[in-house]
């Protein structure tokens, strides 16, 4: 059989070798917690707790604030401490609570469906709302709305996102290998709600282990396949998944229930697990913790609300001074001035360099190699988009499909001028939508 | 901790190819095909390709004082000068090579914006330039110099075949004849040629649909028929594989599309073919890539890639 793939994409080096091989770490809580409201795509949860109130480890303290939208748990018990802006990843200060953790670790009382041999489609829906659960690939989209298509006898395939296709992060790998069971008992979970599909475990063919493991776990179960992917980014795009898996393709403004998919990620698959079978919320995930300044790269076990500094600290720090660090991966990541801010949800890795290698590089003019048109997973033209932002040229870059792009970063990293091409075609991208909302 | 950090948009890598390793990779490439040129042509093909050279990227340079900006570094400027050098006949006073790479470097490129703003081939607009205004000295292929080959000085082989004259297909796949200096060896062409297709600089899809394309045209209407004979001299003759490889597939002045890649080639091999056949010279090469470069944008507007899963008309949320 051919290989799954996709056209375009690129091999960066991937990294991968420093944290793949050690277990898991886990974590536990330091003396201060904080918790953004806005942790999801959609509306920011609404605080169900005030300043000086106790909290429980695993208590709902925000709820979701409209459909889409997500409800958050303290990852600890003690007390809140405010509620005030934070700052987060992405730079800007969200509203957040904080909680001091008074080290008791009391947790409430779990509610666990009554018999679970025969969950009723509404019981695994409202497990996986109570427990906040978001697509934890980094996206954040919240999974009871993902889980609740229109039409949801139409859905064929259930793809688990497991290519882990970004380079240095091998927090789904190590989930994989260290609890793969939860993973295919999640899976199961979710097919329960789709009668007529079959479930896909996707898996980059650079983890020929975890393919070999779930392959041998999942031999008796029908509607269950695994299916290796070339190894190239970025195959675990949403879009490059689901036509590596079934053929079929989406654009910008088609969700994978429109070409009858559900894609979750794998950290996601086995947070729905858990959500049903132990009634636990989320509120632990793994973050690959990595790079050539970290002295023990490594994955850790994290509960959300946790500093960067404080997991870089248990980390054993630095072993050179970084020049940048990245919240996520090295091609989709977001680079943070500072480690004060919070694991969320959606955090998959912190990677730390030595040397910042985009820094070094001075742009040069465009000489029309083509290379982005032949990376960009989108089949857009990644160079004539960046020169129409640039221009601001906002009826150009329409015409050219700019609203295609999936920002995965490919052109960029291609090009030899080394044009910050995303950079151009994101920011053109966010003023389109922006637009659109109005 | 209080360090600050660098801040910068995504992606975190980046690749390691580079404006400068690519225009070195073509330099490299040429250098069989120049090297061939000194070898049949003599010691006066080296100083022709040294002062084209050396005049485009002195004119890049003062360019560049006065844009304050140096850009001679990227190499591009050597590439200019080498190809217009190797597209100059030996005997080419030394001031018209030099005049060349000042109109290559200077109109064609630098006052359009620089490296992948000019819209024609430097190198080649400059020959059309030169042939057009000193046609005699740019023809002078009769008093070849004391190359390895002085022998066989006279017409060029195209020429030759224009003439109705025989030619020996062999030496002009070895680049044993008379031309310019870079075009005659059709083996060391093809030998650099393939330097840039192992290292990925160019694909098949331009020079591939050119030669095919012309092939079919000499067939049709070359006079000829298919003979083998005359067909492969066409091929091996003048510029063609020069042209075919490396200047129709200058990334600056050719579609950027998949798709109009072939049109493109397909659009040079009919040009060359009307040219050599109905024209009143022998050769058509450059003249077919000019005007090629000429209608990129319209080519490139017709063949502009479908998104992937088409589209996106449809709004959702």
């Amino acid at each position: 059989m051919a290989k799954l793939t996709f056209q375009g994409g690129i091999h960066p080096y991937d990294g991968k070798d420093l944290s793949k091989d050690k277990p898991i770490t886990e974590l536990s809580a330091g003396p201060v917690l904080v918790f953004p409201l806005s942790q999801h795509i959609g509306a920011p949860a609404k605080p169900l707790v005030q300043k000086g109130d106790y909290v429980y480890r695993g208590q709902k303290i925000a709820e979701a604030a409209s459909f889409v939208s997500a409800n958050i748990h303290s990852s600890v018990s003690g007390t809140v401490k405010a509620i005030e802006p934070r700052r987060v990843a992405s730079g800007d200060q969200v509203m957040s609570i904080v909680i001091e953790n008074d080290g008791l670790n009391q947790e409430v009382q779990y509610y666990v469906p009554q018999d679970l041999d025969n969950l009723t489609k509404e019981e695994i829906l409202y497990c996986v709302k109570e427990a906040g659960i978001v697509g934890m690939g980094g996206a954040g989209f919240p999974t009871h709305v993902k889980l609740s298509p229109k039409e949801p006898e139409k859905i064929e395939y259930v793809i688990a996102n497991c290519a882990e296709c970004e380079p240095y992060l091998t927090s789904d790998y190590r989930r994989m290998l260290e609890e793969p069971e939860k993973l295919i008992g999640g899976l199961k979970i979710i097919l329960q709600l789709f009668d007529k599909a079959q479930g896909i475990i996707a898996v980059e063919d650079n983890k020929p282990d975890c393919i070999k493991l779930l392959r041998d776990l999942t031999r008796n179960e029908t509607r269950i396949s695994v299916r290796a992917l070339q190894t190239k980014y970025p195959q675990g795009g949403e879009r490059s998944l689901i036509y590596a898996t079934t053929g079929r393709k989406i654009n910008s403004s088609m969700l994978p229930a429109d070409v009858g998919c559900i894609v979750n990620n794998v950290d996601t698959i086995v947070a729905v697990e858990r959500a049903v079978m132990e009634g636990k919320p989320l509120m632990e995930r793994i973050v690959t913790v990595t790079g050539d300044a970290v002295k023990d790269p490594r994955n850790y076990k994290v509960p959300t609300g946790m500093s960067y500094t404080e997991i870089l600290d248990v980390a054993g720090g630095f072993k050179s001074i970084p020049e940048k660090i990245i919240c996520g991966g090295p091609m989709m990541g977001v680079a943070i001035f500072s480690t004060d801010i919070p694991v969320t949800k959606t955090s998959t890795a912190l990677l730390a360099f030595t040397k910042d290698e985009v820094a070094a590089m001075e742009p040069g003019p465009c000489i029309n190699c083509g290379r982005c048109l032949e990376v960009c997973p989108g089949r857009v033209m990644p160079s004539r988009l960046a020169d129409a932002a640039e221009r601001f040229d906002e009826e150009t870059f329409l015409e050219l499909n700019g609203m295609e792009c999936c920002e995965c970063g490919c052109c960029s990293f291609i090009c030899p001028a080394k044009r910050p091409l995303t950079q151009e075609i994101k920011s053109m991208r966010k003023i389109q939508l922006a637009k659109r909302k109005k | 901790m209080s360090a600050q950090f660098h801040i910068s948009s995504n992606p975190h890598v980046r690749s390691a190819s580079s404006t400068s390793g690519i225009m070195m990779l073509v330099v490299i490439a040429l250098l069989p095909a120049a090297g061939f040129g000194i070898y049949n042509f003599g010691a006066r093909a080296a100083l022709v390709l040294l002062v084209s050279i050396a005049s485009a990227v002195l004119t890049e340079f003062l360019f560049g004082l006065y844009k304050k900006k140096l850009t001679i570094t990227d190499l591009s400027a050597v590439v200019t000068g080498l190809l217009l050098g190797m597209n100059l006949p030996v005997t080419i006073p030394l001031w018209m090579a030099a005049l060349g790479s000042v109109f290559a470097i200077l109109i064609v490129k630098c006052l359009f914006g620089g490296l992948g703003q000019n819209f024609m081939n430097p190198a080649l607009a400059a020959r059309c330039f030169l042939v057009i205004s000193f046609p005699k000295q740019m023809t002078d292929f009769i008093s070849t110099g004391k190359g390895a080959l002085d022998a066989y000085t006279g017409a060029t082989p195209l020429a030759l075949l224009k003439s109705g004259e025989s030619v020996n297909v062999m030496d002009m796949i070895f680049g044993k004849t008379t031309g310019t200096i870079g075009e005659t060896s059709m083996i060391a062409i093809v030998i650099g040629a393939c330097i840039l297709l192992l290292a990925g600089v160019i694909d098949l899809r331009i020079p591939g649909s050119y030669i095919v394309s012309f092939a079919v045209f000499t067939v049709i209407f070359g006079g000829h028929g298919f003979e083998p004979a005359y067909l492969s001299a066409q091929l091996a003759g003048g510029g063609l594989m020069l042209g075919a490889f490396f200047m129709a597939t200058d990334y600056v002045t050719r579609p950027i599309t998949v798709r109009g890649q072939y049109v493109f080639g397909i659009f040079l091999g009919i040009m060359t073919g009307i040219f050599r056949f109905f024209g009143p010279g022998a050769e058509g090469v450059s003249f077919a890539i000019v005007l090629g470069n000429l209608l990129v944008p319209l080519i490139e507007k017709a063949t502009r890639p479908i998104p992937f899963g088409g589209k996106g008309a449809k709004r959702h949320g």
